[in-house]
């Protein structure tokens, strides 16, 4: 049958050319949940085969994005069940390891401590900060991979900013001097980038 | 006009920029004549600002081989032929079996269908298993201790160096090994256990058919197992551990012989 293998052809073609640009997110969003890049990388090839061999069985209407990160957030959440049930001893140098070095600069500290306060998050709030905050899925889209209503999505992603803000101003507040700053032009779709004080 | 009440999720939105813009107006209208809101606000957009600044550029880094979707999908492929193949050679049998043979050379037949590439590696390390993974007198002839015999052994005979994965983060120790028959030629097994009598199986033997596949799930009689190869060597994982369990102890397997080659 000449005609259905061409149609599976033009599926898969259709399949790479929506999946492969998602493989930089993918890898940056399972690491930010397991804070550890082998594991996430591995958490991805997982994710891919999975995607490839599924890919005919999606619903249509569902967004591909919201659908390949559904998977790969369900493989992650299986994963932090199970080490959750038996629990590693901590290897300090991988959790360090888990993102680029934060910059040498005089924000140093407070990018630090932003990095580890999102490691120590619940990851139901971490994934939910990623998603929104990072890889810029709507709320509609990060309530369907996280199989959660919108409303839940919105009551943790407010705790989430609350939990981080507050940990980190805790600890801005061994580095005093900083001068207030009041930003003069906060126009509507351009909200404040620095904290007043 | 009285506008809606400003809600949290209004607060977050705005963070977000995910408001139309009359709201985002009137967000922005609150939070002047609210500096305290105003502040805890700015504090979560600089946040979010600094998390990217941090977190994006994971993005940018080159994407490994492994993670490569075209060579994924190919695997995919070449399997998804064979088993098109295996299907009419299948389908052949049986209008032979119906042609006057029992039900026995039907049963047969498509059982023998099954039996090529990895699903027979993977047959094959959940008979050594069934075997070996609950034999308390001798279920390995050499002994972790010595594991530098015991793999000169193996890869004289595989005719590939092959090395001993270490499952130690997962709990399991290494307990030894040895050689097992198949119809495909020698395949080593090693055994792993925890330290509750647990046993896990790792069977390699080198490939002819399916020499490289993305790793499958399969199960049988209670066992479980995950089966996968790699530049022409084939490795099956199976123990009675949930698939669960199982599953990210075979990535970690694959991820160290994946190191070795």
């Amino acid at each position: 049958m000449p005609s259905d293998r061409t149609s599976q052809r033009s599926n898969m073609t259709d399949m790479a050319c929506l999946i492969e640009p998602m493989i930089p997110a993918l890898r940056r969003y399972a690491r930010g949940l397991l804070r550890d890049r082998a594991a996430a990388d591995d958490l991805v090839q997982d994710c891919l085969e999975r995607a490839i061999t599924h890919w005919s069985r999606r619903r249509q209407d569902s967004d591909p994005r919201a659908w390949v990160f559904t998977i790969l957030h369900n493989l992650a959440m299986t994963r932090v069940r199970r080490q959750a049930s038996r629990p590693q001893p901590v290897d300090l140098a991988a959790v360090e390891d888990w993102v680029p070095v934060p910059p040498a600069q005089e924000d140093g500290l407070r990018y630090r401590a932003l990095v580890q306060t999102l490691s120590q998050l619940p990851e139901d709030q971490r994934a939910v900060l990623l998603l929104v905050g990072i890889e810029d899925l709507s709320y509609a889209a990060a309530a369907e991979v996280l199989g959660i209503p919108i409303g839940t999505v919105m009551s943790r992603l407010s705790r989430a900013r609350e939990r981080l803000s507050r940990t980190i101003d805790r600890n801005d507040s061994s580095q005093p001097g900083q001068s207030p700053n009041h930003s003069p032009h906060h126009s509507p779709g351009q909200p404040l980038l620095r904290r007043v004080k | 006009m009285i506008s809606r009440p400003i809600s949290e999720d209004d607060l977050n939105a705005y963070v977000d920029e995910r408001l139309d813009p009359r709201r985002q107006a009137e967000v922005a209208a609150y939070l002047d004549a609210h500096p305290e809101v105003a502040q805890r606000i700015a504090g979560f957009a600089r946040d979010r600002a600094m998390l990217r600044s941090v977190l994006l550029p994971i993005g940018d880094e080159p994407v490994p081989p492994e993670l490569n979707l075209m060579r994924l999908v190919e695997a995919r492929r070449r399997s998804a032929i064979r088993f098109r193949q295996w299907a009419m050679a299948a389908s052949v049998a049986l209008l032979v079996g119906l042609g006057g043979a029992t039900g026995w050379t039907l049963r047969g037949m498509s059982d023998a269908g099954q039996q090529e590439g990895i699903a027979s590696l993977a047959r094959e390390a959940t008979d050594s298993f069934a075997v070996f993974g609950s034999d308390r007198m001798r279920p390995v002839e050499l002994h972790a201790a010595d594991a530098a015999q015991l793999t000169a052994w193996a890869s004289a005979r595989l005719g590939r160096p092959v090395g001993v994965p270490d499952l130690s983060a997962a709990g399991y120790r290494f307990m030894g090994g040895r050689l097992v028959a198949t119809e495909h030629g020698p395949a080593v097994m090693f055994v792993y256990d925890d330290d509750h009598g647990t046993r896990l199986v790792l069977l390699t033997r080198s490939m002819t058919v399916d020499r490289d596949m993305p790793m499958r799930e399969q199960a049988r009689d209670g066992i479980n197992g995950f089966a996968w190869a790699a530049k022409g060597m084939g490795y099956c994982l199976v123990g009675r551990a949930d698939p669960l369990v199982l599953h990210p102890i075979a990535n970690a397997v694959r991820r160290q012989m994946s190191g070795n080659a």
